[in-house]
């Protein structure tokens, strides 16, 4: 469910970004108030357990589609929704930066769509509202799941939004929600299982961690060990349950938008645009030569415009790898130097 | 289980690159990370039918990759290790728009241009001195001890994985990964020994005067270097979003030819 940089605008990113940033300063905030190292530690170990258990993909039967843990149900529950948001982040981050794994500016995006819908919206109106009465395994069973499910619906369309809106796809808007909320309902309900199993393990062997949580209070109380449980019981019901469908097919949102592509037109839309394309009409220098049909003139095409596009890209290119090729020699020689003094 | 290989050899290579001391990785955290960010927007913000205008952003990439002397086959990997995913979201735009292959070729050179910026900037970077600029731009610094914890505990956790799947292996010949019923306990302990040496490293800092605040070693200044760096790529990027520099080219050079 990783959006792309590719997919986005920067109006859309931008907007995605200073939401995910006012919620992470809420956050930090809530957190700050009662936080020691401690917590910060198991922060840490959650950050990096979730990390593993996204790599792990399980397939959905009967669509030769697969998804991954999103997890963000999960460190709600173990975590609180402050400390579950902000670990979510730095797994989102560090996904970004070393696996180019949802992009850079698709970050506010990603946080938002796999952390703010699952720890602000299902856990405190869904989860916490069937369990208000006390924790049952049957409650825990059917807060677990209507929450996860209702975590990834909202992000998936969220998800369908955020693209639609970038416009940098021919993406229909119908085809694509009907194709991925179907898709993310599935891996929805295998999240809720996953989630279920967990929570329950972690109430039957520490119950006390879950009404900590619940009830908003710290670990400080708490010993470490006993949330170890909790973890330990995650790890066994992933590594069991999960594995068991691991495959390496593609991911729910590709397999959405493969089989999704809209004849209608989606034009791209938004002030950003608008504005560097009137930069572009207004600084464009000979006008004549038709500058505008390469760049900006939508209709006719890019088929249709000039050989100068195609014989100044081949130029680029081959300036490009001159330029290249002249920093590198440079290099080289002053390495030389450097080695002989 | 490739996977946990492949995400070891990832980290463990990004973070080996990023201790190069070369003229790009002398840079200031904070001025490569902005230099990226001002890339990527600048890439993101042409439309989904632009092709040519978006060749000159090759030069930021392979620049930095040749001065910081990183290795291209390792970043070309990752980058078709992430490609199955792109040309999965853009190979239907073909079938039914005219236009599709301009999308979807659009979509391809963005994918690698932001890819290889990222990769390139972690690997001139580190994780580190990414935090080290976060904190410089006022990030929180719960957020930033939380990332850098994190980031710590993962290699951590799938080093000690990648051990154990080799004595899982070396135990069960002629069987390909790990058994269903072995699964449970074998992550479950995997976590264990994990979480013992999380809380050893954690002691162990404790010890050595952890307070909550993460020090790094080089509290460098922002030299005019820096601010001339990230001026000049920002320079760059912009005219070469402005202007479409292959069709001036193109022009130029039909104009010569005539």
């Amino acid at each position: 469910m990783h959006m792309a940089d590719a997919l986005i605008s920067p109006a859309v990113g931008g907007t995605m970004m200073a939401a995910t940033a006012c919620v992470a300063a809420y956050s930090i905030k809530k957190v700050q108030n009662d936080l020691d190292d401690k917590k910060v530690s198991l922060m840490g170990v959650m950050g990096a357990f979730v990390f593993a258990a996204q790599m792990i993909n399980f397939s959905i039967p009967a669509t030769g589609s697969s998804g991954h843990l999103g997890g963000g149900m999960l460190l709600a529950i173990l975590l609180g929704p402050y400390a579950g948001f902000l670990t979510m982040a730095s797994i989102l981050l560090i996904q970004a930066l070393f696996f180019g794994d949802g992009g850079l500016l698709a970050y506010g995006c990603n946080v938002f769509n796999l952390g703010f819908y699952t720890c602000f919206i299902a856990y405190p109106l869904v989860y916490k509202w069937i369990i208000r009465k006390g924790l049952t395994s049957g409650r825990i069973f059917g807060a677990s799941m209507a929450s996860a499910i209702l975590g990834l619906q909202m992000g998936s369309f969220s998800v369908v939004l955020q693209t639609l809106l970038s416009g940098k796809t021919e993406l229909h808007f119908n085809t694509f929600v009907l194709l991925m909320q179907p898709i993310h309902l599935a891996i929805g309900i295998v999240e809720g299982l996953v989630t279920a199993a967990i929570v329950t393990f972690v109430w039957k062997a520490r119950p006390e961690i879950l009404e900590c949580t619940a009830a908003g209070k710290t670990f400080g109380g708490v010993s470490i060990k006993k949330v170890l449980t909790g973890i330990l019981a995650a790890a066994i019901v992933i590594g069991g349950f999960v594995s068991w469908f691991a495959s390496s097919d593609p991911d729910g949102l590709e397999w959405s938008i493969e089989r999704t592509a809209g004849t209608a037109e989606l034009e791209a839309s938004g002030g950003v645009y608008d504005l560097l394309a009137d930069i572009q009409s207004k600084t464009a220098f000979l006008p004549d030569y038709n500058f505008k049909t390469a760049t900006e003139d939508e209709t006719s095409g890019y088929a249709g415009t000039s050989v100068s596009g195609i014989v100044g890209g081949a130029l680029t290119l081959a300036l490009t790898g001159l330029i290249g090729l002249i920093i590198s020699m440079f290099k080289e020689k002053n390495t030389k130097i450097a080695q002989q003094q | 289980m490739s996977k946990v290989a492949d995400s070891i050899y990832n980290i463990r290579l990004l973070d080996e690159l990023a201790r190069k001391n070369t003229s790009i990785h002398r840079l200031h955290p904070v001025s490569k990370l902005l230099t990226t960010i001002v890339y990527l927007i600048v890439v993101v913000s042409f439309n989904r039918y632009e092709i040519s205008g978006l060749l000159p952003f090759v030069l930021y990439p392979m620049v930095i990759i040749i001065l910081a002397e990183l290795p291209v086959m390792p970043i070309f990997k990752r980058l078709l290790m992430v490609g199955p995913l792109i040309i999965g979201i853009g190979i239907l735009n073909p079938l039914f728009d005219p236009r599709g292959w301009i999308t979807f070729a659009s979509i391809i050179i963005k994918s690698v241009l932001t890819i290889t910026a990222c990769l390139v900037l972690v690997s001139t970077t580190g994780l580190d001195k990414i935090a080290q600029a976060l904190r410089t731009l006022k990030v929180p610094n719960i957020f930033v001890l939380q990332l850098l914890l994190t980031f710590r505990y993962i290699s951590v956790l799938i080093e000690e994985l990648a051990r154990m799947l080799r004595a899982y292996a070396l135990r069960a010949p002629q069987q390909k990964g790990v058994r269903l019923k072995d699964c449970g306990s074998f992550v479950g302990l995997l976590l264990l020994r994990t979480y013992d040496r999380a809380q050893r490293v954690y002691d162990s800092m404790k010890l050595r005067g952890f307070n909550g605040e993460y020090y790094s070693y080089s509290k460098s200044k922002i030299t005019w270097k820096d601010v001339l760096y990230l001026l000049a790529w920002s320079t760059f990027f912009i005219t070469a979003r402005v202007y479409n520099i292959p069709v001036l080219l193109g022009l130029l050079f039909g104009r010569m030819c005539n």
